[in-house]
């Protein structure tokens, strides 16, 4: 490892505390434009003016903008997002466990996506034009255009209704057994799976294709290699940057984008979370949820772009 | 040899080969041509057999065919291909995987771009030897480091242990040897090998080729275009046209007394008898102490250059890759501004940015580049490409414009019937003929030609050569002559100009340049060249005072 390879890491990751910092100033800004009033939002009908001065108060919905987004900003580099304003309680303390919920049924959904889109990936360039390719890339298609809501009902029909092999509805509780838990993301992790497959299923196979031309592809066929080796020796290696790329915009998806999921199998992580507050236009959360949701996406960025730096032999191996 | 003397059995025994293609022209029906028309040869053990032709002769095919493949969809449908006896045109998939890279193997024309970047060049050597199962890691480890040694590469020891990209071109063209040669196949099929390198680096890799070949006793089937490089290292060569056969013979009788006239053609190609004229009294054209840089003045590209162009007369600038030849056309035409000296034009002097010239000044320099056809737009006809700097430059239009085209279309060899024709619809050496119209069209008085003969074929080059100089007879154009190809700096320039890592570090009269005694370096460059000698490669070697910048 050498200094311009460090120096190219360094400038990607100062680059993303600089884009969360901003985003946090958009949030912010967002939630203060919206109309309506948290103080008028949480007393509603029974308001006086005075109890609603009195809560501003308390608020400190009276300050400058700009005050307040500093003491916001304070509160979250130092791990306190605020209360919410509906229920009283300590944001922090109720996301925990709901990112928590999150990432694990995030994390089971890509330990099944990942390898399955590459090497689904690999295989259609193996027989590449012909029916395999066809057939995956068919399937892989058909199940990323229908919508996700449509997926997960007719997983619930059939494998919670008709064959009850599974739970309809994820209920997941704190010192639940490992194996249960299991049990209960099965569908919503299968109805992601097969909403981010296709994405990276193509990607891997256009990434694979473009260097299949190169001339060192054709030196390892003339090797004898077989197929399939030249592929996943000569090909993929340099193909994964790209492929890194379209993975963790995937894996952002299954942590960001799982709102409708997680309200179909009534799951209890952060996308269910986030849509009970915004009806209840509880600020504090809406922010701390959108904040932690931008840091995800752009965190899992840096590392897909620090991930094809390391990937390349010119920038590893200086002359 | 020719006359089919049965000996034992040959390694390798091509009969009636014939190869053909699926193409898809544009608007058309698909339709199968023929790439290859009957061809059939022997080669015994041991021996190397020299494949040669312009482009499109089928020469990589019919070598490529020896293991079985066919690039880009193309199919051998006729004829058998026995290696050791047997015809691997039966076998199947798995029958030819188990040849590839043991009993054949193959040496590509570009190492650079053969070579995976992803993986270390020890991994690479030894791939295909392990797959095949013929020896121990460490066995075929320590060979490749033997065959590093013999093919004289630096530090043997540890070049496996690098990436392609931190080894330089010939280097790698020598590590792809021993890459073929670490399987210890029975025939290794060299396609270019040479091609894509500098002169001085060709000879080099020819000579460790050659010892190699020589010691480890495997056949070889030569690639080439160029005659004078299959003479140093085959014992018989095959001239092919077209995909088909017009002479094969010994090496002595194919170059001495050609029975064919197409061969004698390749043989004495370059032959262009062209007087030096003395320079006149005044350059129209000086560069003076020009220095130039990239990077924003780190990289020192082109050092107190000094050089100067007579009206009507060429200056060639030779020199190797990275020798600052092309930076210089690139500081006299504005691309890149130099950070000292000037360029005087017409004794004023030149603005150094491209963008603060008038357009007078613009049209008075043009420039023809090596690749023909990307420096044309692909939708355009050759009558627009033309036409364009007849309208910039005069304001013709309609008729007027048009008579011009015809006139220069007539200039440079080509009729009417081509103004309507596209890009793609014209062969290589057409297209530089085009290119050469729309310079001088604007009616300059230099033409800057950067290396515009080196992606030809030798017979198309020389046609191009010739039309350059009677264009200048005619319009008393001078020219900036680019090139790394000595053979055509003979042929056409009037003065010299020898390049070496930004510096002149030889100029004047072409007489003068190539007169003795010489430096060192255009010693080096002049004793690369390959001469159409049998024996001339070991004399050359022997009689070097400078290692290239290769090694």
């Amino acid at each position: 490892m050498s200094s311009p390879i460090l120096k190219l890491i360094a400038q990607r990751i100062a680059l993303g505390i600089l884009l969360l910092l901003a985003i946090s100033v958009l949030i912010f800004a967002g939630t203060q434009i919206l109309p309506g009033d948290v103080a008028q939002a949480i007393l509603g009908q029974s308001a006086t003016p005075e109890s609603l001065a009195n809560l501003r108060e308390q608020l400190g919905l009276n300050d400058p903008a700009y005050v307040r987004y500093f003491h916001w900003l304070g509160g979250v580099l130092t791990g306190d997002l605020g209360t919410a304003m509906s229920s009283g309680q300590d944001i922090a303390t109720s996301i925990k466990s709901r990112l928590w919920n999150t990432l694990f049924l995030a994390f089971w959904a890509a330990i099944v996506a990942i390898p399955l889109a590459i090497t689904l990936g690999l295989i259609a360039v193996r027989y590449r034009n012909g029916w395999v390719d066809k057939l995956i890339s068919g399937l892989a298609l058909a199940s990323t255009s229908f919508p996700e809501f449509f997926i997960g009902y007719v997983l619930v029909y059939f494998f919670a209704v008709k064959w009850q092999i599974f739970p309809g509805i994820s209920t997941v509780y704190e010192g639940m057994p490992f194996g249960e838990r299991m049990q209960a993301i099965a569908l919503p992790a299968t109805a992601l799976t097969l909403v981010v497959l296709a994405h990276m299923m193509r990607m891997t196979r256009a990434a694979i294709l473009n260097v299949m031309q190169s001339a060192y592809v054709e030196t390892a066929e003339l090797k004898g290699l077989s197929a399939f080796n030249v592929i996943r020796k000569h090909a993929f290696p340099n193909a994964i940057a790209p492929i890194i790329n379209v993975v963790m915009l995937n894996l952002a998806y299954l942590i960001v984008g799982v709102v409708v999921v997680e309200v179909i199998f009534v799951y209890p992580g952060m996308g269910q979370y986030l849509v009970d507050h915004v009806t209840k236009r509880d600020v504090p959360v809406v922010q701390a949820v959108g904040l932690i949701f931008a840091a995800v996406y752009i965190s899992l960025n840096i590392i897909a772009d620090i991930a094809a730096i390391v990937a390349n032999p010119r920038l590893r191996h200086p002359k | 040899m020719a006359d089919g003397k049965a000996k034992s059995t040959p390694l390798l025994d091509i009969r009636n080969l014939r190869i053909e293609a699926t193409v898809y022209p544009p608007g058309e029906a698909p339709k199968t041509i023929t790439l290859v028309h009957d061809v059939s040869l022997t080669l015994e053990k041991g021996k190397v057999l020299g494949l040669i032709g312009e482009s499109g002769a089928g020469k990589s095919t019919i070598g490529l065919s020896s293991m079985g493949y066919g690039r880009g969809g193309v199919r051998i449908t006729g004829g058998e291909v026995l290696l050791n006896g047997r015809d691997i045109l039966k076998g199947g998939k798995e029958d030819f995987r188990k040849l590839r890279g043991r009993e054949v193997c193959y040496v590509a024309q570009s190492a650079a771009a053969a070579f995976n970047p992803a993986h270390r060049l020890m991994d690479q050597v030894v791939e295909a030897t392990l797959l095949h199962g013929t020896a121990t890691r460490a066995e075929a480890e320590k060979r490749a480091v033997a065959l590093f040694k013999k093919l004289s590469l630096p530090n043997p020891e540890a070049i496996g242990e690098r990436f392609p990209h931190q080894v330089s071109g010939g280097q790698l063209q020598r590590v792809m040897t021993a890459m073929a040669l670490c399987s210890e196949p029975d025939l290794i099929v060299f396609d270019e090998p040479t091609t894509a390198l500098d002169v001085t680096t060709q000879i080099d890799v020819l000579a460790a080729i050659k010892d190699a070949i020589r010691d480890t006793h495997v056949a070889a089937l030569y690639i080439t275009h160029d005659l004078a490089v299959v003479a140093q290292v085959s014992d018989e060569i095959m001239v092919l046209r077209h995909g088909r056969l017009v002479e094969w013979g010994g090496t002595r009788q194919i170059i001495k007394e050609p029975r064919q006239e197409y061969t004698n053609a390749l043989v004495s190609v370059h032959e262009i008898e062209h007087a030096e004229q003395k320079p006149g009294t005044t350059p129209f054209l000086s560069v003076k102490n020009v220095t130039a840089a990239y990077g924003g003045g780190h990289v020192k590209v082109l050092k107190n250059v000094s050089v100067d162009i007579y009206p009507g007369q060429t200056l060639a600038v030779v020199g190797e890759s990275g020798s600052g030849k092309s930076t210089l056309a690139r500081a006299i035409t504005g691309l890149l501004p130099p950070e000292q000296g000037t360029v005087t034009f017409d004794g004023r002097p030149l603005a150094n940015r491209l963008a603060d010239r008038p357009k007078e000044d613009l049209r008075q320099l043009q420039m023809i580049y090596q690749m023909a056809d990307v420096a044309m737009n692909p939708r355009q006809t050759v009558g627009t490409i033309i036409g364009r700097p007849l309208e910039f430059y005069f304001g013709m239009r309609g008729r007027q414009r048009d008579a011009r085209v015809a006139e220069l279309l007539d200039k440079i060899e080509m009729g009417k019937g081509f103004v309507d024709r596209y890009p793609a619809e014209l062969s290589g050496g057409q297209k530089q003929r085009v290119c050469i119209a729309r310079s001088l069209a604007a009616k300059p008085k230099l033409i800057i030609c950067d290396e515009v003969t080196s992606a030809l074929d030798p017979l198309v080059a020389n046609g191009i050569l010739k039309l350059l100089l009677e264009l200048q007879r005619e319009e008393n154009v001078a020219y900036l002559f680019i090139t790394h190809d000595l053979a055509t700096v003979k042929s056409i320039a009037d003065s010299i100009a020898v390049m070496y890592r930004g510096e002149v570090v030889r100029y004047g009269s072409k007489s003068k340049v190539l007169t003795p005694p010489f430096d060192a370096y255009t010693d080096l460059l002049l004793s690369s060249v390959p001469e159409m000698e049998i024996g001339w490669l070991e004399k050359a070697i022997k009689g070097r005072r400078m290692a290239s910048a290769g090694n």
